[in-house]
């Protein structure tokens, strides 16, 4: 049977791991291949690599980081992050990631979903989405969580996963950060709408919160950044209480 | 030396370091002539069906490999690797697979299509590439279409996706593999060292 994944998210600036709250107020978290290579020793079953620098500098500093990471570490990659064209796709995958993130240029362009998975395969191609909870609805932001694009959250799920988006990223730019929860009744129904993998991020502090971003909320996957990266929990102890909570994962 | 072929369709790089980091000597090939010093040939998975076995027919690969295939010569088939082995598929109907399974492989009807994530193998046949790594191993898989071989005597493992399908097939020096081993962490790096052939290691000092 298929097992929840855990994936840890490495938001990187120049080199840099770094963590926001609400995709602001950034804090140093480390060395990407060093934090890398430990949450792979802990068992992380993925690994997301978000470049956050919007320079092209930082941009090649990211592919080298994902290049030097993946001869060592031999679990999935997704990169994203700046990521606006087939060749931008294919540079990522060439540096060694299994998958791409499209966020901005995806809202902009959408028939780079179409393309992507032409080119590379639908399970290549993710569609990341930051949404914001605005009255009884989510809208879709760009830019970093820096634009409301007018989009409904939950359509442009449906929309992208039929143009070629083989998972959703979900962010909550609500709960980012904060360590209250995930924002379940958004991620459940957006995993309610599409047929493919839902990966819940943004407002995990508990490992309470992480079970019921699965249970209720039906993710497939949970990313992780503060609660890992300031040493908070283990991805063990977190499997451990998943597994006791009868959620099933990988060891 | 082990020949990983390219068939343009995708990303062959996991594969090439997982074999560079356990020291195994290999070379992406895309003609027939570069083959010549290969003992072992390794068909990687990404991409779809019918780019990819067009690319083989193109190339002259498919007659090569189907004779390499039939005089048992070691191969691994990974992911599309291992649906390429069968007749044909659903994701191209109309192209031929290489043939050497008999059986079709289909395009999963229910749960989340893809299948993303790990799993485990229910091992049904003693398999030589299982060897050290327990009796239920997790291993990633990365697909939306499956074998379903015409009888269960080249199934060495199974696993449960909504239907329990073919994740291992194997007869003689022939093998395929549903998941993807080089990027199954340290279980994965044990599959390939137990196909490569050589001393055993610990899967501890593998992860390390």
């Amino acid at each position: 049977m298929i097992t929840v994944r855990i994936i840890p998210c490495l938001d990187v600036d120049e080199g840099r791991v770094v963590k926001g709250v609400k995709f602001k107020n950034f804090q140093t978290a480390g060395d990407p291949c060093e934090l890398a290579k430990g949450y792979n020793d802990q068992g992380a079953d993925e690994l997301v690599f978000l470049d956050i620098g919007a320079s092209p500098k930082s941009r090649k500093t990211m592919l080298d980081v994902v290049e030097k990471v993946s001869r060592q570490v031999f679990i999935p990659f997704t990169v994203g992050g700046g990521i606006r064209t087939v060749d931008d796709m294919r540079s990522a995958l060439n540096a060694g990631a299994d998958k791409v993130a499209v966020c901005t240029a995806a809202l902009q362009n959408p028939d780079l979903l179409v393309q992507g998975s032409r080119v590379f395969g639908r399970q290549c191609i993710v569609l990341s989405i930051d949404a914001k909870k605005d009255g009884n609805r989510w809208f879709a932001y760009s830019h970093g969580g820096r634009r409301q694009t007018g989009q409904d959250a939950v359509a442009w799920a449906k929309k992208g996963a039929a143009l070629g988006a083989g998972e959703i990223l979900l962010n909550s730019i609500d709960q980012d950060g904060t360590r209250q929860g995930y924002d379940l009744e958004l991620t459940c129904r957006v995993a309610e709408t599409v047929a493919v993998p839902v990966i819940a991020s943004g407002g995990a502090g508990t490992l309470n919160q992480i079970r019921d971003a699965v249970v209720l909320g039906k993710a497939d996957a949970v990313l992780l950044a503060s609660l890992l990266h300031f040493n908070s929990h283990t991805i063990a102890k977190i499997k451990e209480y998943l597994e006791k909570k009868g959620v099933r994962v990988r060891w | 030396m082990i020949a990983i072929v390219d068939y343009r369709a995708g990303n062959l790089r996991s594969v090439q370091k997982a074999l560079v980091f356990l020291k195994a000597d290999c070379r992406i090939i895309a003609r027939p002539e570069e083959l010549a010093g290969c003992d072992k040939i390794l068909l990687p998975g990404v991409g779809n069906f019918g780019a990819a076995m067009n690319y083989l027919n193109q190339s002259g690969l498919t007659a090569v490999i189907r004779d390499w295939l039939n005089a048992d010569k070691p191969f691994l088939g990974i992911c599309l690797g291992m649906q390429m082995l069968f007749d044909a598929s659903e994701e191209d109907r109309g192209m031929n697979g290489l043939g050497f399974f008999p059986g079709q492989c289909r395009e999963f009807k229910s749960g989340k299509v893809p299948q993303i994530g790990w799993n485990d193998i229910r091992s049904i046949k003693k398999s030589g590439l299982l060897t050290g790594l327990g009796k239920k191993p997790y291993f990633y898989f990365l697909h939306g279409f499956y074998a379903i071989p015409d009888g269960r005597s080249i199934v060495s493992g199974v696993t449960d996706y909504g239907l329990e399908y073919p994740s291992i097939v194997e007869r003689g020096n022939i093998s395929g593999v549903q998941f993807h081993p080089e990027k199954s962490g340290a279980a994965g790096l044990r599959l390939l060292r137990n196909w490569i052939g050589g001393f055993p290691l610990s899967i501890r000092r593998i992860s390390q």
